[in-house]
């Protein structure tokens, strides 16, 4: 059996810095993990001083492809540290806001960083000549994410408008009557989507693992991105205000960076963990697409997660039409968003296209931030990611050194990770 | 003829500069026509070292950054910078203002020792930078006309004038004559004055107007009864990076 020696240095099509190193020893897996290179950034410590109203523009810098994510939980723990709670209006129009994230992302991802793979090429620039017409409904639907930021929030990187307790301008109804018809007569053309998707055999991977995710709060039947409990697929759910009892971030003296862990020895999150968890909640015609795409929760494939998102995006396609109807009849108005900084420490959860974001902020006062700390989705996922590649292998150990380097890296772009965005994961060599 | 070729690299940043270039969404196919894409680890595989122009986005931040960056500068004719993390050290500067232990402290507690980490710095530190894309992040249509430019052997657009000529095109309410303060007086345009025409004050993105500039802009402040440091308070966002740290 021929040995692998594989070092990948900065996988491609993926957010940020990261390596891939795999060896074997007489068919004996010696190595076999996922190191993140990133520089560090310190943004924590960039938000200690700043004030209330500074620090969502500056921690949104944390990820391009998140922004709306972070903006969003950001000025969650903001609001939940001065207990302040935004009108319903507000709530609902970052919900369409967090919507438009995620189809944007989901698309950028299934699209143009993990379908080459299984159409054998190396970007979508090939595809460009060969395929144009997915090329073309790609650029289209990651089009219409960004254009449904813009306008509400004014652009997708970075989000303007969003504020703590509400907007510094309203979106126009008939810009967003606009949009809703575009959501409409892009059906089609997430159909074909979903066509495509089900063409494409995912490679093999079975691994139980824990799924964590929001969870509906009190009963409430919606699927949840934007607001809810945490919990967890072996049963537990907490408050956001309690998240660190969930990722347990610790600096590993082994690993030097942190890393999370709840109940199980490595846990997952993403669009397969909120699948898994959620999925009576999702709407029909979701379920209906998981059934084409042979997807029953839960799934225990971490290549899946990519299909988990397809089927996330029909359901937040559906969504974002109701959610429009409803701003619109109710009417949208001014509404008064002062609020008075005081002292206090809170926390927000919101669930972005990669899993379960954490903000946390003290303030003073005066608003002044004391200290400030977020959870990215990324960081929670390294454990799972290289439990994943030690099960995977000694699966796979007989193919060629390229089939192997290829699904392995393959296994880290269905996670979709976003390195830079993971403030804590700084030059994680797992020895 | 072959078309130029060019290729994107990141460094210290959030990859928002170069996600604004994927989403010219209408734009791209036209782009792909005109120019070979060799590099951009953030959407292809294929990596070829064989190019004309180099765009990088992201700050430098540690040392083992130097060579890669000077390999870049070996290997293409012009190198962009794009983003104000490239050409300004832009976000990444605001821990520059404290010691990079403290910072390290803050987020890594008694372990800060196994990071390796230096000050934030603008890449024109390390190596010759040929034009610059400001902005955090950069603007498309920006991006556009600069590519448009470059193509054609001209230099890329500069605008070094203050974002409220571009505010008042828009029509926009002035944010200063409802007591918001705004860095638009002193800060360079290009970007259609997208934040206060989104009703939130300029915070400086796309770095200060020069010093000839800045003459006149303390002129039209002082109408509204206003000094430069009455509109500075977003300063260190975007801006702290000081030109003297530069050779530090
Ligand atoms: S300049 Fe801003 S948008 Fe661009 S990479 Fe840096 S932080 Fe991101
Ligand atoms: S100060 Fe701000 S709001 Fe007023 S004109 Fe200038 S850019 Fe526009
Ligand atoms: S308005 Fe100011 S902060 Fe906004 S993009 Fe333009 S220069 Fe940057
Ligand atoms: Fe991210």
């Amino acid at each position: 059996m021929p040995d692998h020696d594989i070092h990948v240095h900065y996988v491609t099509r993926v957010e940020g810095h990261g390596d891939i190193v795999c060896k074997t020893n007489n068919g004996v897996v010696e190595k076999a993990e996922f190191n993140v290179v990133e520089a560090p950034r310190f943004f924590e410590a960039a938000c200690v001083g700043r004030a209330h109203y500074e620090i969502k523009d500056i921690v949104t810098r944390i990820c391009g492809i998140c922004a709306c994510g972070h903006a969003l939980a950001s000025l969650r723990a903001s609001e939940a540290a001065m207990s302040i709670e935004p009108s319903e209006q507000t709530v609902d129009l970052r919900k369409i806001v967090l919507h438009g994230e995620t189809i944007q992302s989901h698309f950028l991802h299934t699209y143009f960083l993990a379908a080459p793979d299984f159409l054998g090429v190396g970007s979508v620039i090939p595809l460009a000549s060969s395929h144009k017409d997915v090329v073309v409904r790609a650029l289209k639907l990651k089009k219409l994410g960004n254009d449904i930021s813009e306008t509400i929030v004014g652009r997708h990187v970075h989000p303007i408008t969003l504020k703590i307790n509400g907007f510094s301008k309203l979106p126009d109804p008939a810009a967003l009557k606009a949009i809703q018809k575009r959501v409409i007569e892009a059906l089609p053309d997430i159909e074909a989507t979903v066509d495509l998707f089900s063409t494409i055999k995912v490679p093999e991977l079975y691994r139980e693992t824990e799924y964590i995710s929001l969870g509906p709060t009190n009963g409430d039947k919606e699927y949840p991105f934007y607001d809810g409990d945490i919990i967890s697929s072996l049963g537990q759910s907490y408050r956001p205000s309690n998240y660190q009892q969930v990722c347990n971030e610790e600096v590993d003296p082994k690993h030097t960076a942190k890393l999370c862990k709840h109940k199980a020895p490595s846990y997952q999150v993403g669009a397969l963990a909120r699948f898994n968890n959620n999925y009576n909640l999702l709407r029909p015609e979701a379920k209906k697409i998981a059934e084409k795409l042979n997807l029953k929760a839960p799934n225990h494939n971490p290549y899946n997660i990519t299909m988990a998102q397809v089927v996330e995006a029909v359901h937040v396609a559906y969504d974002l039409i109701d959610l429009i109807d409803k701003v619109l009849t109710k009417g949208i108005k001014e509404e008064n968003n002062k609020y008075q900084p005081k002292a206090g420490t809170g926390a927000g959860a919101v669930e972005v296209p990669r899993g379960i974001l954490f903000h946390s902020y003290k303030y003073d006062s005066n608003g002044i931030c004391q200290w400030a700390d977020c959870v990215i989705p990324t960081t929670q996922n390294v454990r799972n990611i290289n439990e994943d590649m030690k099960t995977l292998v000694p699966t796979i150990i007989g193919k060629s050194q390229e089939e192997v380097s290829l699904l392995l890296q393959m296994l880290l772009r269905a996670y979709d990770p976003c390195i830079s965005c993971s403030t804590h994961l700084i030059n994680v060599r797992f020895e | 003829m072959s078309k130029p070729r060019i290729a994107f690299f990141d460094f210290s940043c959030c990859e928002g500069c170069q996600l604004q270039v994927l989403n010219c969404e209408d734009e791209l196919l036209d782009l792909l026509a005109l120019v070979d894409i060799v590099q951009f680890r953030e959407a292809m595989t294929e990596a070829d070292w064989n190019f004309d122009i180099a765009f990088v986005e992201g700050s430098i931040t540690r040392e083992q950054d130097e060579p890669r960056l000077k390999k870049i500068r070996e290997a293409a004719k012009l190198v962009i910078a794009i983003g104000a993390c490239s050409g300004m050290a832009g976000i990444n500067a605001i821990r520059n203002a404290m010691p990079v232990d403290k910072a390290k402290e803050i987020v890594y507690g008694n372990k800060k020792d196994a990071f390796e980490s230096t000050f934030a710095r603008p890449i024109d530190t390390v190596i010759k930078v040929d034009g610059y894309i400001p902005g955090c992040p950069i603007d498309r249509k920006d991006f556009l006309r600069t590519v448009q430019a470059l193509l054609v052997g001209k230099k890329p657009p500069d605008h070094d004038y203050p974002v409220c000529q571009e505010c008042r095109l828009r029509e926009n309410e002035c944010l200063l004559t409802v007591g918001i303060p705004c860095m638009g007086p002193i800060t360079r345009g290009g970007c259609d004055a997208i934040e206060p025409t989104f009703g939130s004050p300029c915070i400086g993105c796309r770095g200060l107007v020069s010093e000839a500039n800045i003459e006149s802009c303390k002129q039209m402040l002082e109408k509204h009864g206003l000094t430069i440091e009455d509109i500075s308070k977003y300063m260190t966002i975007f801006n702290s990076f000081q030109k003297e740290e530069k050779h530090a």
